[in-house]
Order: structure tokens, then sequence, then C-alpha cells
């Protein structure tokens, strides 16, 4: 399966990134390598074999489920690039 | 000061406890050799005002009788991937060029607790993707091995190449990095230093920008194997806050250098071996197992079969990991922002200038191998011959106590060299990736030199929490093969 330009355009959409024109072509071309090479995957069997979830064979420990932490409004907020009073501030989402 | 590559951990704990020298003079001495070392570009941000302060609070605790342990009042670099509670982290993104932490991540903070000296924030590539330094927002690193009048600077390796460039320069006596792929150990098989990737979930991930969180991992880059074992006593912790940091006690790491390797068995994997690798490299391979047969330890060839698969299945997993993570940086909440009419429009402006080339290639590919119809071909595939890959060393270790191989396909090359194409760039890590992939601990050790006297590692992988063998068979392969040379050229 190879990619195209159309493709590329689509897949920096989802990623939301800006991609210029004429970056596109060139971008497919780069991509189309790195997912040809990783193709050869399908040369393993996998059939039967459990895709990893976890490298360290190990219980996830539990806590009690209480709050632990908030109340802290304007350490959350200090690296805002557009913060308003207690808010982040965004473009005009509702017409 | 003498020359300030000779000093160690071990020899400033001990100069420090002796009275020798206080932390304020050290830590001086070395803030004199950044500022005079700046052609290397290994800081992004210096923060002499803190060194100086925490230096001078060690030197109190000190005279209270109150000392930490080694890592008190040594000056050390902080890998800029590390949030620093205010001071800026850029993870060497300009997306996150302006971003002051709130809050201290849990490896630099138990640091800071140990008592050593942050000097200042080291570079790297840009989100730690990249394996020469040269992704970096912040310019390139100046590998200090670079032969005076050569014609291009040697890259230290990467993504920790500021913090091996500062270590291998004088400018710092140790430093922190991370490796998701081999970010520790390559750079320092690059430069001439010991680099350290631990068991997955030794250190805790909170507060380190996330870069593939089922392989991310901070070490140790130092001098020496002990150094190594002191430096990552101090930085592992089990965190409540990673829910993936090992509810375990720490052994000793310190106290299994000083036992030696007699009666261990070392695999010598036959799939490590690659057509077109260096002659040098291969002898050096060969030396090192000739070496662990001298120290009293079996030397036996083993196979893991899935070996080759192990770069394909990582550049599945790492961008795909990555382009979640990543997501995070909108231009909303913290970070730089590009104004947009819509919210569509400010992210992508935001994210198409905020990040950089290598970065948005990552994202787009993982993008993709997670999109709708490819989930299943590329992202489920990839974790099933992880867990082949996995499998063959479970095996392997149940009939050996390390492995044994080189740590990277080639010695430091010049920046320009594999840039115009990515797989070439990515095949540096074809001897670090597989152990990352498997979660398991392993160290790189300067093994000797190449026919132009630039540094070689050797790498050594051990079983999952087996640390301690992990340190002792370094230990002895360190002594071996007895690395004493330096940079020519001292900045």
């Amino acid at each position: 399966m190879s990619l195209t330009k159309d493709d590329v355009r689509k897949i920096a959409f989802l990623a939301r990134i800006r991609v210029p024109d004429e970056r596109l072509e060139p971008l497919a071309g780069e991509l189309n390598n790195i997912v040809g090479w990783v193709e050869q995957l399908g040369e393993v069997d996998t059939a039967g074999v459990e895709p990893m979830t976890s490298v360290v064979d190990i219980a996830t420990p539990m806590r009690a489920d209480e709050v632990t932490d908030g109340g802290i409004p304007e350490k959350v907020l200090a690296n805002a690039p557009d913060g308003e009073g207690p808010f982040y501030g965004v473009p005009k989402v509702v017409e | 000061m003498s020359d300030l590559r000779d000093w160690t951990i071990v020899s400033a704990a001990d100069a420090l406890t002796k009275g020798e020298v206080s932390s304020v003079e050290l830590t001086d001495a070395f803030i004199g050799a950044i500022e005079a070392g700046q052609s290397l570009n290994a800081f992004i941000t210096e923060t002499p005002e803190i060194a100086r302060e925490r230096a001078k609070a060690s030197d109190e605790r000190r005279k209270s009788g109150d000392v930490r342990g080694p890592m008190d009042g040594v000056p050390i670099g902080m890998k800029d991937l590390f949030c620093t509670e205010g001071v800026r982290t850029t993870a060497a993104s300009r997306i996150l060029d302006n971003f002051i932490p709130t809050y201290e991540s849990t490896v630099s903070g138990n640091l800071r607790d140990a008592g050593a000296v942050m000097l200042g924030k080291t570079n790297l590539d840009e989100f730690a993707m990249g394996s020469a330094n040269i992704t970096s927002y912040f310019g390139t690193v100046k590998n200090p091995w670079t032969p005076e009048g050569a014609n291009a600077n040697l890259v230290p390796g990467g993504s920790s190449g500021g913090s091996v460039a500062a270590v291998a320069g004088g400018l710092a006596i140790a430093a922190t990095g991370t490796d998701t792929g081999g970010s520790i150990r390559q750079p320092a098989s690059f430069t001439g230093l010991v680099g350290m990737k631990p068991t997955y979930g030794r250190c805790s991930r909170w507060g380190v920008v996330a870069f593939a969180s089922s392989l991310d991992q901070a070490g140790p880059l130092t001098r020496t194997v002990e150094d190594a074992a002191i430096m990552l006593q101090a930085m592992a912790s089990h965190d409540p806050k990673d829910s993936t940091s090992l509810p375990l006690e720490l052994p000793d790491f310190r106290a299994a250098c000083t036992r030696d390797a007699k009666g261990l068995r070392v695999g010598i994997p036959k799939e490590y071996t690659l057509d077109g690798m260096p002659a040098d490299i291969q002898k050096l391979w060969e030396q090192g197992a000739q070496w662990c047969k001298d120290m009293g330890a079996e030397v036996v060839e083993v196979s893991l079969p899935h070996t080759k698969y192990a770069l394909p299945t990582y550049y599945i997993v790492a961008p795909a990991e990555a382009s979640s993570n990543l997501a995070r940086y909108d231009g909303v909440r913290y970070g730089h922002r590009v104004p947009g009419d819509s919210l569509d429009e400010m992210y992508e402006l935001t994210r198409g200038e905020g990040f950089g080339a290598e970065v948005q290639r990552r994202v787009l590919i993982g993008t993709y191998v997670l999109s709708a119809g490819y989930y299943d071909a590329y992202y489920v595939k990839a974790q099933q011959v992880r867990t082949l890959i996995a499998e063959d060393f479970k095996k392997v270790f149940a009939d050996v106590d390390v492995l044994l191989t080189p740590t990277a396909p080639s010695a430091a090359f010049a920046e320009g060299d594999k840039m115009d194409d990515p797989i070439a760039m990515y095949l540096n890590d074809v001897f670090t990736v597989p152990a990352s992939l498997a979660g398991l601990p392993a160290i790189s050790v300067p093994g000797g030199s190449d026919a132009d006297g630039l540094p070689l590692g050797l790498q050594l992988i051990a079983g999952v929490c087996q640390e301690e063998t992990l340190f002792r068979a370094a230990s002895a392969l360190e002594q071996a093969a007895n690395f004493t040379a330096r940079p020519e050229v001292t900045v």
C-alpha cells in the first residue's frame, strides 16, 4: 500500500499539523519509505500471539479512590498562552 | 582545579568528605567550565544561581553532620526532558520554548533530595526523537571528541547528546539521560562514557516529558560503572504517581559493583552480527568476549531469532505512542501558540510551526498506523512481534546471566551524515532497541577505540530486574577494558 499526496493531507489533518502544499508530495515519499520498511513485519507468523501490554509481569498497584490534589488554579493556568481570568482563551467555537 | 574530567561521583564524594574541597568550590569550577565550553552547545538553560544555592546548602549540611549520601554536593547536568519547578523545560522543542513547570519530576526531585547540584538543563533531540542530537530547536551539540581541524563536527549521539557532551567535555561530573530506544546507551558509546538504562519501571516517568510511554526510562550517564550504580540508586524509586513504577525494594546497586564476574554465563547473540559492520566493532566485540573468559566467566553463543524485526517493530510502537502523547501540545494550556480563526486552524498552525521535521514525521506515521482500518495491521501486529522479541530474551535468560553485544553499529559520525535518509539514522539503534522493547536493563561500557581514535562501547543486557548482575558484569568488563582515552581537544 502506498500513501498518496491526498492521504498525507488527510493524516496531517487528523494529527492537526499544517503541512504546506509543496511539502505533501516529498512527505508522501518519506512516509512511504518508512511504511514500506516496517511492513517486513508481515513475514512474522503471529497467529495466536498475545499483543504485548506490559513489559514487566507485575500487578498494577491499587490505591484508595480519593482526591489527593487540586485547588491550585493559578499553578494550572501559569503557562497558558492566552489566559483570561481563571480560564483558557480559545478562538470562538460557537456561533 | 586540575582537569575537571578527572572528577567522578566517587572521587568528589571522597574529597568532600575529607574536606579537601567544598561543594561551592567544585560547583564554581564547573560553572566556569560551562562558560568556557559554550561551543559544545551542551546546555539549553544554565542554572548557575540554583547550583550555587544548592552547593551552599550542601556545604552547610555537611558542616552540621547531615550528609545525604554520595551524591550530596555533586554538580550534575539534567536532561531538558525532566520537568524542573521554576526552571524552563523545553524538550528541545519550539512548542515548549517558554514552558516553566510548576512542579518537579520525581527523578530530578529524588536527585535534588539526595543533595545533587543541578548545573543546568542539557540539550537533546527534539522530544528525545533522534540519534545524533541534530533535531534540537536549540541547535546541534558538538561531540568533544571532534578532532582539531576536522571538516565537520562529530555528533555526540542522541537523544541525550547534551548530557554526554557535558560529562565527556568536563562540564559536569555526571548527567541524567532518558532512553526510549537507545538514547542513553548510544551517546555513551559515542563519547567514551558509561550509560545505563534500568528495567522499565525502576525510575518514575512522572514529570518526564513523554515520548513513548511503554518504552521511556530514565538512567544515569557517568564516567564509571560505580558512578552509574550510585546515581541510579538516587534516581530510582517506587512512585505512586506513575502506575508503571515498580513497587519493589531497591537492591544495593553499588555493592554489586564490587563482586567479580567468576562463574557468570555470558551469551553472545549470533543475530547481532550485521553485514557491513565496521571491522573495529567486530574486533572489539570478540575482545570483549575474551575479556569475559579471562575473568572466569563462561561465554556461550545464543540465539534471539526475532532480532531483525526489533527496529521495524519499534518504528511502529514508538511513533504510535508519540502521536498520542504529543496530542497534548495544542497551544491552549501551555507552550507555543500561533493564533488562528478557528480552533482547528489554531491547532494546525501551532503544531505545524511548533514541531520540527522529524517530530512531525513521527507524529504522522503514528497517526497513520493508529488510524481506522490500519490499527490491526500495524499497531497490533507490532505489539505481537514485541511479545515474540520479549519471549526470545526470556528463553535465553533461563540459560545465561547477561548478554554481550556492541552498543552501536558505528563510532560517532560527522554532522550532516545520514541526514537525508531517516531509516539510515534509525539503524543507529539496531543493537539497543531490542532490550528497550523487552523492558530489560542494559548498560554501555567504554570498550576501546576505532582506528581514528574514537571511542566504542560494549553493551551488556540482563533479565528483568537483574541490575545487580548487570553492574557486576559491567564492573568486571570496565576493569578489563581499562579505557582511559580522552578527547584530544580540551574545551
